[in-house]
C-alpha cells in the first residue's frame, strides 16, 4: 500500500515491487497456464457432445463460475478502495489505529462497485469476449474458475492484484487451449499498454488532487476536487453513448475497435 | 529482503491448476457422464448421418446420471468449503482468553 502525502521519500517501493507489481506481471500468466490447461481439459471431455449441448451445460456451469469470479473480486480488488478510505480516516484520526472499516465504508463501496458494473459493462465485456478471444461457453467456464481460483489465492496470500489482469490472463489462456481459436495479439498489447500507463497516470492525478486541495485550502478544496472528478467522469459517461455498446451489438462482429462499425444497420441485416 | 514469495507462488499455481482446472474439468465428466444412455445428444460427424444438434443434456443412462451427480455434488463441495476457508483467513476465531 503507498501512503499518502510525504513526496517520494514515503513512497515503500519494496512492498510495492513485491506485494503488487510482481504480483501484477505474474499472476495474469499463471491464470493464463491455468486457463488453457483447463479449456484443453474441458473441450477434450466434452468431445462426443453435440455443439449445443456442450453450449448448454456450460452455460449452467458458469453461472457458477462468473459468481465465484465476483466473491473473488470482492475479497481482493474491492478491498483496496475500502482499504484507502479507511487508511485515510486513520491518518486524519477520525478512526482509531486498527480500527476496521466502517459499515458505510463497506456499504458505499459496494453500490458504488455494483452501480459501475452496472453502468459500464459493455464494452470490456465486448473487448474481452469477442475482441480479443472469441470466447464460448467452455472457455467462459475455463476462463472464469481459473480466475476466481487465482484471485482468491493471491488473496490469501495477501497479494493485492487485479481482476482485470487476471481475466484477460485467462482470456488469452482459452484462446490458446482451444483448437482453432484466434488471440489477437494487437488488442492484447493495447490493453497491456494502457495498464503500464494507469499506474504512473493515477499516481499523477492523486498527486494533482492532493496539491488542489492543498492549495485551495481544506473542505472547499475537496469540494472543488469533487465536482472536477464528477464533471470529468460526466463528459466520459456522455462521450461513450454517442456510440453506445449495449446488449444489443456487444456480441457484433469484430472489425478492430470496440464499436462495432454500424450499430444499427449491421445489427439488422444478420 | 526478498522481491519474489516462491513457495506462495508455487502453491498459487499447483491450487490454482487443481480447483481453476481440475474443478471444471470434474464439472465436464459430469456433463459427459450425464449424457450417456439412449437419449444421447450426438454429434454430427463429417459427412456422415446421425448427427443432430439437440442441446438435451440428460442421456438417460442412470449409472450416468449418478456418477454426473456424484461429480456435480464433488465440485460444489470443493467450492463450499473453499469458501469457507476464505471465511475463516478474513475472520480469524477469536483468541481465547
Amino acid at each position: 500500500m503507498r501512503s499518502s502525502a510525504g513526496g517520494g521519500s514515503a513512497v515503500l517501493w519494496h512492498g510495492l515491487t513485491s506485494k503488487v507489481v510482481i504480483p501484477a506481471v505474474l499472476s495474469p500468466v499463471i491464470a493464463g497456464l491455468v486457463a488453457a490447461i483447463g479449456t484443453w481439459s474441458l473441450y477434450r471431455i466434452t468431445r462426443s457432445l453435440t455443439q449445443a449441448a456442450r453450449g448448454h451445460g456450460f452455460r449452467i456451469g458458469q453461472i457458477g463460475s462468473a459468481c465465484l469470479v465476483s466473491l473473488a473480486h470482492g475479497t481482493n480488488d474491492a478491498q483496496k478502495t475500502m482499504g484507502v478510505i479507511t487508511l485515510a480516516l486513520i491518518a486524519n484520526g477520525t478512526l482509531a489505529k486498527g480500527s476496521n472499516a466502517p459499515i458505510w465504508v463497506i456499504v458505499s463501496c459496494a453500490i458504488a462497485i455494483s452501480l459501475g458494473t452496472y453502468i459500464g459493462g459493455w464494452r470490456v465485456i465486448r473487448t474481452l469476449g469477442k475482441g480479443l478471444v472469441e470466447i464460448a461457453a467452455p472457455q467462459g467456464m475455463a476462463a472464469e474458475s481459473a480466475s476466481a481460483a487465482v484471485i482468491l489465492l493471491s488473496s490469501a496470500f495477501g497479494y493485492s492484484l487485479s481482476t482485470t489482469h487476471v481475466a484477460t490472463g485467462s482470456i488469452i489462456g482459452t484462446g490458446l487451449g482451444k483448437k482453432g481459436a484466434e488471440v489477437r495479439w494487437n488488442v492484447a498489447g493495447r490493453m497491456a499498454t494502457a495498464w503500464v500507463f494507469t499506474l504512473p497516470c493515477s499516481g499523477l492525478v492523486g498527486a494533482a488532487a492532493y496539491a488542489l486541495a492543498h492549495a485551495v485550502n481544506g473542505t472547499l478544496g475537496v469540494i472543488v476536487i469533487l465536482i472536477i472528478l464528477a464533471a470529468l467522469a460526466g463528459l466520459i459517461f456522455w462521450r461513450s453513448r454517442s456510440n453506445k455498446v449495449d446488449h444489443n451489438n456487444v456480441n457484433a462482429e469484430w472489425t478492430g475497435t470496440v464499436t462495432p462499425a454500424e450499430p444499427e444497420p449491421a445489427a439488422a441485416a444478420s | 529482503m526478498s522481491w519474489i514469495n516462491l513457495s506462495a507462488l508455487w502453491k498459487i499455481l499447483v491450487f490454482g491448476l487443481v480447483a481453476g482446472a481440475g474443478l471444471p474439468a470434474l464439472f465436464a465428466g459430469g456433463l459427459y457422464a450425464l449424457s450417456l444412455g439412449p437419449h444421447r445428444a450426438r454429434a454430427a460427424t463429417a459427412g456422415a448421418d446421425g448427427g443432430d444438434d439437440s442441446d438435451v443434456l440428460v442421456g438417460g443412462s442412470i449409472a450416468g446420471i449418478v456418477i454426473a451427480a456424484l461429480c456435480f455434488l464433488i465440485v460444489l463441495a470443493a467450492i463450499g468449503w473453499s469458501i469457507y476457508e476464505i471465511y475463516q483467513i478474513g475472520h480469524p476465531a477469536p483468541a481465547k482468553k
